[in-house]
């Protein structure tokens, strides 16, 4: 287990560089520089320009000096656009806000998910089975740019109830619609995941053994089939972290809250290097952890797996 | 001498002999023991899989949702054009006109059939636009499949049939890319190369879809491979001296259809709602050109006042992603039942 942890961390950090590296590539390879996107300015000014960011020398030594600085104390400079701002103070500032949002939607998803993927499970067939499945595939087909808009019409245009769009602090109303847009396609997810797992597992023989003992059927689902029915929906969180980071950027759009994904869509207009560099090497660093840590659950979890 | 066969039992409709309902089949009684050389028409995996997807009402459902969706996008652009003259970006003349007008309405108020959509801020026919988001939505999901496809074929194919290291290395390699945050990527590289043409734009969307999508696709045909490539045809070929490439592409490739087939009726929703995610953003299909995305993303700015800007594009895609999905678990359960998840 502890190799298997140590060999995982040790890919994790090339490839954190591979990613980097690739992200630099594109921006340097496209046409242009982040100064052109504004107005047209005097060559000596653009000469000036040139000279103070390094632009002149060869691609390597840029490469070298964009670098350096994250090799060394993992600095990712100042952002471009937002003057004399570091861009992990960005990152600080902008961070909790989606990760509140993220969460709560993830933590929502798997209590709703889970429920109604069991019932589902449950009674095979039925009504609630039907019900609960084709609710699951409208929420993986429509988008959450358009449930977004249609939860504000009704709860905040026509009922007055809660705000339409902007950030209200970490406990607030505010949060009800942004949480609830994101965590749709999850809840999606996991429900079929749940239905599909609990369903091969119900099945089996070791659940045979355990009504056959005569145990209660609250006990044989909540303590025997659901441990193991639970496993898709643990290998999941992996693939799910990566599908809230890109969840959040529309949800962060849609309510104008000043999340991660925001200043992400921000730098990728302005050409932002250092914070473009910044968000894409913060988010890979997430979500390669996630994935070594729901690797290392799912061997906990299932006695069956070994590294 | 051959006996002729009994009536019931045509050569020239065998079908009737395997898809007896089991009601029947049971009524008859006895086994019969066949005679020598009496003729049973096998059922290949084809027939199977469409009597299954038959059977199944949603995946018929949306197959035939899909394919309306499909016809009407094509055809009624031209149907539009020739009876009212909107097309997708005709911007009326008279100043009057230029405002978003609702559904069945004139621009005084009156009912109309001129726009059954209504139109957006500029006066254009809501539901030319719609449908030309159709098409060009449809379009992203089916050529950024194909790409996908054929680098996920390919390199799924290599990696199985090479083996070893190869395969080794290979995989690796999609281990680490599967942990990347494509989106990401994809947005860099839609936003740092943005294309001044809405064309250009378009075939970059391709290609940045396409790059990103193949992973999987990659790792089903690669285990497909690894189950095939020791069976005897595959053998034999070798042994009469076959070229590597000839064997990957002429003899083990065509027998991993099933799951491929399947896989990519699954990927088309996906990159859909990617590309509607990318030009929900800004940075996927630009003016004057739609999709769907793009158009809900006009929407929205309007929600308030103008409501079927979002509802129409939002719907017709939510409806379109929705039957293929289905069409597509359809297939999967039809093709391949113990594929599953």
């Amino acid at each position: 287990m502890l190799r298997f942890i140590i060999r995982r961390l040790l890919i994790t950090i090339p490839t954190i560089f591979v990613v980097i590296t690739l992200t630099w590539g594109l921006i340097r390879l496209a046409p242009g520089n982040f100064y052109t996107a504004e107005r047209s300015i005097p060559k000596a000014i653009r000469e000036n320009i040139k000279e103070k960011y390094g632009l002149n020398k060869p691609w390597y030594v840029q490469y070298g000096k964009a670098m350096w600085p994250i090799v060394r104390h993992l600095d990712f400079g100042n952002s471009l656009k937002y003057q004399g701002q570091p861009v992990s103070n960005i990152i600080a500032r902008s961070l909790p806000v989606s990760a509140t949002i993220g969460l709560l939607a993830y933590l929502l998803a798997l209590i709703l998910g889970i429920t109604f993927g069991s019932i589902a499970a449950l009674k095979q067939n039925s009504a609630w089975d039907y019900a609960s499945m084709a609710v699951a595939m409208l929420g993986i087909s429509i988008p959450n740019f358009v449930v977004g808009p249609l939860l504000v019409m009704v709860f905040s245009l026509s009922l007055y109830w809660l705000p339409p769009a902007r950030w209200g602090g970490f406990w607030s109303k505010s949060l009800i619609l942004p949480v609830l847009t994101l965590s749709g396609l999850y809840m999606a997810y996991i429900a079929r995941l749940t239905r599909a797992g609990m369903l091969e597992v119900l099945r089996s023989d070791y659940i045979r053994t355990a009504r056959s003992k005569g145990l209660r059927e609250r006990d044989v689902v909540i303590r025997h089939a659901l441990r193991a029915g639970l496993m898709p929906v643990v290998s999941f969180t992996g693939p799910a972290l990566a599908f809230l980071l890109t969840g959040t950027v529309v949800v962060e759009r849609i309510f104008a809250l000043p999340g991660l994904g925001n200043y992400f869509i921000q730098a990728s207009l302005n050409r932002d290097e250092p914070l473009i560099i910044g968000i894409v090497a913060f988010i890979a660093i997430t979500l390669l952890l996630m994935n070594l840590l729901v690797d290392i659950a799912y061997a906990y979890l299932d006695p069956r797996i070994r590294y | 001498m051959k006996e002729e066969p009994p009536d019931f039992i045509s050569r020239q409709e065998p079908r009737d002999l395997i898809h007896v309902p089991p009601e029947f089949a049971v009524a008859e009684g006895a086994v019969r023991v066949l005679d020598e050389d009496e003729y049973v028409a096998g059922s290949s995996l084809w027939k199977d899989a469409r009597r299954r997807l038959l059977k199944n009402k949603l995946a018929v459902f949306g197959l035939i949702v899909v394919v309306l969706i499909t016809f009407i996008s094509l055809l009624g652009p031209p149907i539009i054009k020739a009876a009212t003259g909107f097309t997708y970006d005709s911007i009326p003349r008279d100043v009057t006109l230029i405002k978003s007008i609702p559904p069945f309405r004139s621009a005084d108020g009156s009912f109309s059939w001129a726009h059954p959509m209504g139109t957006d801020n500029s006066g254009r026919d809501l539901l030319a636009r719609v449908l030309l988001g159709g098409r060009i939505s449809l379009m992203v999901g089916i050529i950024s499949t194909l790409v996908s496809l054929i680098i996920g074929v390919g390199y799924g194919a290599v990696a199985g049939y090479l083996g070893g290291r190869v395969d080794n290395w290979m995989m690796r390699l999609v281990d680490v890319l599967y942990s990347l945050p494509y989106i990401i990527l994809v947005i860099v590289l839609l936003a740092v190369f943005r294309s001044s043409t809405a064309v250009g734009q378009l075939v970059l969307l391709f290609i940045a879809l396409g790059s990103v999508s193949w992973l999987t696709m990659a790792r089903i045909v690669r285990g497909q491979v690894l189950s095939l490539k020791n069976q005897e045809f595959v053998v034999a070929a070798r042994a009469t001296g076959v070229s590597t490439t000839r064997i990957i592409f002429r003899h083990v490739v065509p027998n991993t259809l099933g799951p491929v087939i399947v896989y990519a009726t699954l990927t088309i929703p996906q990159v859909m709602l990617s590309e509607a995610f990318l030009s929900f953003l800004g940075f996927g299909v630009q003016p004057p050109l739609a999709s769907w995305g793009s158009l809900a993303a006009e929407g929205i700015q309007n929600i308030a006042i103008f409501p079927w800007q979002l509802i129409f594009p939002g719907v017709t895609m939510a409806l379109t992603l929705f039957s293929l999905n289905f069409l597509g678990d359809g297939l999967r359960d039809a093709l391949d039942p113990q594929m599953r998840t």
